[in-house]
């Protein structure tokens, strides 16, 4: 029972990094943007966060400057997609090249520091229950911010008028426009949650997972969350199916290999992939089948003046 | 795949850049290809040290270029002809990945020599250079028998190339020699450099009963979380001990610097050849980071192995070494195994649980 204790507290951790960044992205893309720098955002993200972190001493602070990173971050793509109207896939991919490389020059002076992580939660009486008091109450708190995030991103884009319109401005911006919603703005807030979320995303790896920085420490993490929010068919609950499904079979296939199962290990590493895909596209089938795609996601839209 | 696409970009952006470096006359130009970016530590780092050493030894009378985060395979020709183009006469890959590119270059340019690390294939104007690093990975494994309370280490492979499984066999042959019954647990993670990944392989192997844990990948991660945990690791490639300071035991440490101020020398002079050079602790390739975190009486040991495979007196690998099934591992070296079975290594020694993946 320790191990199954140990296997999911793993995940969870794992699991956070990928659905914090997809929430955001999702959101972005639900607003018919299409941010293809999720990867560059997060990086630059870490830095900062472990900067922010190292130089504070406070993980606070460090969350704080990772977000702050990741928002100045996909500033420069709201500028360059609603702004200048580029064309948003060349601008995402520019973003995570140009995302990996300052996070390199801001993180130079911080590689082979090392902080300490984020502190997991304590509640007494509560995280001393067997088995679950630990995962439920004694992870840190990133782990249920992410959680709590994602709900409230489906509560608002489900539940409010304003995720109506936002959800408008996605599927057919010039009819929101012509009913006299600000399309440039709404997607710019998008674009900026979007960063938001990344640059938090990036700091929960060396705020929380790995404390401390090293250049390309993200390893494709942002790709992922990108492939997540397409797999989940555009849909907050299937995000958070899919984010832990992803991470379950990671750390799943590194346990079987120390238990030595004897499956071949290049596949056991392609089997988060593999899962991840199948399940969700079977999810995706079962329900609605065709594309949920957002109608107007990566379409560049210029207002008549 | 996004990845890899967005790799090839970046070696692009890369290889563009150094176009504008400016020509020299009479300076030897030396150009170096790393896999990763140079960061402060790992296997791209410690190639790094060597090119600040060639600097600091040879002054005015070279020229050096590098180009990081190269991707391996066939995108990195482009990026070595770049170096070929911009006019360097020594080019230096110092990854494995690099090796058939290299040589297409290589043949292409009789005129420019080149040294590939790592690899087998030569030409007469490629060389190959590597460190026998199953020498400090024995000593590894001896005192790993020594420190496991547990009597299971934790070993976390990147891929399952000769290097490494014969890295892995070293160390369970010198763990082998002081506790028989010493298990090992082996989880590939199909990277060289992760860190989340390698932090949760670090978790596994510690959450089912490893108390060592032993890395043949790049990042601290692994130290970190074994620290974390109050268990013990060795470090790779790198001093790690800021990462661990009660963890580290020890660390493999590449130094290519002596091999690198020789070859340039020899270019210097006009007396540079095609060779293949395999070095180890007496020549020394590779260091031993300082012994720590372990009582004298295991120190001393550990001293004592290097000190015997440094003076030839020991050979990790020495006859008879019994494999996986059983049977007794033909010995083509004399009274130990010989260089070829070494480097070409695809089986797992005696007493390893593991199954070798794609056998």
């Amino acid at each position: 029972m320790v191990l199954v204790e140990a296997i999911i507290l793993s995940v969870l951790a794992a699991s956070t990094p990928l659905l914090l960044a997809a929430t955001g992205e999702l959101v972005t893309e639900r607003a018919g943007v299409l941010n293809l720098g999720v990867e560059g955002m997060m990086i630059v993200g870490a830095a900062c966060g472990f900067g922010g972190a190292w130089l504070s001493g406070s993980i606070v602070v460090g969350a704080l400057c990772g977000i702050i990173a990741g928002m100045l971050m996909s500033l420069i793509f709201a500028f360059m997609t609603l702004g200048l109207a580029v064309n948003q896939v060349a601008t995402g991919l520019a973003l995570t090249i140009f995302g990996i490389g300052l996070s390199g020059l801001i993180g130079a002076r911080f590689v082979g520091e090392r902080i300490n992580t984020a502190p997991h939660l304590s509640v007494p009486g509560l995280s001393d229950i067997p088995l679950v008091g630990r995962i439920l109450f004694g992870e840190d708190a990133f782990v249920y911010l992410s959680l709590a995030l994602i709900v409230a991103v489906w509560w608002f884009l489900y539940r409010t008028r304003a995720g109506l319109v936002l959800r408008a401005c996605g599927d057919n911006h010039i009819s929101a426009h012509a009913l006299g919603y600000p399309v440039l703005r709404i997607r710019m807030l998008a674009v900026l949650f979007g960063g938001a979320c990344a640059g938090l995303a990036g700091a929960y790896l060396p705020l929380a997972y790995t404390p401390f920085f090293i250049p390309g420490m993200t390893a494709g993490r942002g790709w992922i969350a990108l492939a997540l929010v397409v797999f989940a068919s555009w849909r907050p609950g299937r995000l958070v199916i899919g984010a832990y499904l992803f991470g379950a079979v990671t750390i799943l296939q590194l346990h079987a290999q120390g238990a030595g199962v004897g499956i071949p290990s290049q596949f056991m590493s392609a089997l988060p992939y593999l899962a991840t895909v199948i399940v969700l596209v079977l999810l995706s089938r079962a329900r609605t089948g065709g594309s949920t795609a957002p109608a107007a996601l990566g379409t560049v839209f210029v207002p008549d003046r | 795949m996004m990845k890899r696409l967005l790799g090839a970009a970046a070696a692009l952006l890369l290889a563009g850049s150094i176009a504008g470096v400016a020509h020299a006359a009479d300076k030897l130009k030396v150009g170096f290809i790393y896999l990763g970016p140079i960061g402060d530590l790992g296997w791209t780092y410690q190639h790094e040290l060597a090119r600040q050493a060639l600097v600091k030894e040879f002054g005015d009378k070279i020229e050096t270029t590098y180009l990081e985060n190269v991707p391996e395979g066939p995108d990195s020709e482009r990026a070595i002809e770049q170096l070929v183009r911009a006019g360097n006469k020594l080019i230096f890959t110092t990854s494995f990945g690099y090796m058939d590119p290299t040589l297409k270059v290589a043949k292409k340019y009789p005129n420019v020599h080149f040294e590939h690390a790592t690899g087998y294939k030569r030409d007469k104007n490629m060389s190959t250079y590597s460190a026998r690093w199953y020498q400090g990975r024995y000593i590894q494994g001896q005192i790993a028998a020594k420190m496991s309370k547990a009597g299971v280490l934790g070993y976390i492979g990147s891929f399952p190339i000769p290097e490494v499984v014969s890295g892995i066999n070293a160390t369970m042959l010198g763990a082998q020699s002081i506790n028989p019954n010493i298990k090992v647990k082996i989880i590939w993670v199909n990277t060289w450099f992760d860190p989340g990944k390698e932090a949760d392989a670090a978790k596994a192997l510690l959450d089912q009963g490893a108390d060592i844990i032993m890395q043949h990948t790049d990042s601290p991660a692994p130290m970190q979380v074994a620290a974390e945990r109050g268990k013990l690791a060795f470090g790779q490639d790198s001093e790690m001990i800021k990462f661990g300071p009660k963890a580290q035991l020890t660390s493999i440490l590449d130094t290519w610097a002596p091999y690198y101020i020789s070859r340039v020398k020899a270019e210097l002079d006009g007396t540079w050849k095609s060779e293949d050079t395999w070095g180890g602790l007496d020549s020394k390739m590779f260091e031993m980071a300082p012994y720590t975190n372990m009582p004298d009486d295991v120190k001393k040991m550990a001293e004592e192995t290097q000190a015997a495979i440094t003076a030839g007196k020991l050979h990790p690998f020495k006859c008879p070494v019994v494999g996986q099934d059983g049977k007794e591992v033909e010995c083509k070296g004399g009274d130990h195994l010989a260089d070829g079975q070494i480097l070409g290594m695809n089986f797992y020694v005696k007493g390893v649980d593991d199954k070798l993946p794609g056998k």
